[in-house]
């Protein structure tokens, strides 16, 4: 315990302040944490998954400002004063996203581990084009990788929420 | 895991500097993270501090300046890949950063950071040769210009000085009659063979024909006796001499046998890539 806290009081603590899904956060985290640990262990939030470690997979995709990054290769301290928003963050009072009521219709998922960061990483591709062909979604979302359902239903799944986004707006 | 280090914020590149000469080897410049992040959760490398050097705004330009255009070392590749300027006055450029890794190490990943890193299997390095870029590094003392080729030793090793930063990449403004093109083959997540072209075409011949390869060998390579192979003739002369330029090319570029292939299976595909490349150039 004395030896655990001496330990601390060597760390060097980093004052960081951001938006999680809407709400304001203000801890402090050491250089070497990272993002993933921080939001799953320090705040509790487990959607984003560890799988790869080496930023291939896509499992562990959050958005920080809008824009998909690897949890697992990112350093906490980066997310300073930005807004950073996780599958939790997703359905808005009890209504889910598009796109998560999408992959619920269309089978866009089987065991689920990849389903976080897929649908994030496709929120980011649909608000920056929310019409895009087969080609334009394939070349976004070959980053994110799904062991089970062979891509087509995922396909599917985004394809209808993008047309289903546009309708709405 | 990463094993807990010391982080330093400069915020100007001549404070970088001086902090690299201080801390040596215990220290390590941090930009995008997207190579040194994983080496260091690897436990590959370890370094006391990181001196995280994104507070540089002046180092992630991209701008047109006096006949060339000037990238700053802190662009990432999705500034690149979505830059105007570089679509319009350098496509194959352009094309290379759309297709770097996938979206989220695009975000992160930064030009400089992929250069100075030095990974083998990595894009960017074998188009810059082509293009004839000039290197721009810094430190304390001043300033420093080389070209490309100058940059890279080996694998994971550049000419850059201890207490130097990379912090432009400066890319003649092409021509009219330049032609360009960027190609890569690979299976794995990184690229196992990258093939560059560059040359100008006004009608009457090719001229300044410039060939690289990278991601076979430890590094990427100039290949001046291919080039030679197709510099003045007509087109159509230099298409008959690809297939020789191509095995010249292959046997240049100090592949190894390793995951990604065989040595003769990664000459052949350089050689598949430079005749693709040069017909893409044209189109």
């Amino acid at each position: 315990m004395a030896k655990a806290m001496a330990r601390r009081s060597e760390a060097q603590l980093i004052p960081l302040s951001f938006t999680l899904n809407g709400r304001l956060q203000e801890i402090e985290v050491e250089p070497h944490e990272l993002l993933l640990d921080v939001v799953r262990d320090q705040l509790g939030l487990t959607g984003a998954k560890r799988s790869c470690d080496v930023q291939v997979c896509g499992a562990c995709t959050l958005l920080v400002n809008g824009r998909p990054v690897s949890a697992c290769t990112t350093l906490a301290f980066e997310v300073r004063g930005c807004s950073v928003l996780t599958i939790e963050g997703l359905a808005e009072d009890g209504k889910l996203h598009p796109l998560q009521s999408a992959f619920i219709e269309h089978g866009g998922f089987q065991c689920g581990f990849c389903t976080p960061g897929m649908i994030l990483a496709a929120k980011a591709l649909l608000d920056e084009n929310p019409a895009p062909s087969e080609a334009d979604l394939k070349h976004f979302m070959h980053g994110n990788i799904c062991r089970c359902t062979g891509y087509k239903k995922i396909i599917e799944s985004i394809m209808a929420a993008a047309q289903q986004m546009r309708s709405k707006s | 895991m990463l094993r807990r280090f010391r982080l330093e914020e400069p915020e100007t590149v001549a404070e970088a500097s001086e902090l690299l000469s201080r801390f040596g080897e215990s220290a390590k410049v941090y930009a995008g993270g997207t190579e040194l992040l994983l080496a260091m959760k690897e436990g590959l490398v370890h370094y006391e501090r990181l001196i995280n050097i994104k507070q540089l705004k002046s180092l992630r330009q991209i701008k047109s300046d006096n006949g060339a255009i000037s990238i700053g070392a802190l662009c990432t590749h999705n500034e690149l890949e979505t830059s105007p300027v570089i679509r319009q006055t350098l496509p194959a450029l352009h094309m290379l950063e759309r297709n770097v890794a996938n979206v989220r190490v695009r975000q992160a990943g930064t030009l400089g950071g992929n250069l100075c890193f030095a990974e083998p299997h990595a894009d960017p390095g074998t188009l810059l040769m082509a293009l004839g870029a000039t290197m721009v590094a810094d430190n304390a003392a001043g300033r420093r210009e080389f070209s490309a080729e100058e940059f890279f030793v080996d694998a994971y090793e550049t000419s850059l000085r201890d207490d130097e930063l990379l912090s432009e990449i400066r890319i003649p403004v092409p021509g009219a009659h330049f032609r360009s093109a960027y190609l890569k083959f690979g299976y794995l997540e990184r690229p196992s063979v990258g093939v560059a072209v560059a040359f100008n075409s006004n009608g009457g011949g090719l001229s300044d024909v410039r060939i690289a390869v990278g991601c076979a060998g430890p590094s990427p390579r100039r290949v001046r006796e291919a080039e030679a192979l197709l510099d003045g003739k007509s087109r159509e002369e230099a298409e008959r001499s690809l297939a020789q330029a191509g095995q010249v090319a292959g046997s240049a570029s100090q592949a190894i046998s390793d995951l990604h292939g065989s040595q003769d299976y990664k000459e052949h595909i350089v050689g598949v890539l430079l005749k693709r490349a040069f017909h893409g150039a044209f189109s």
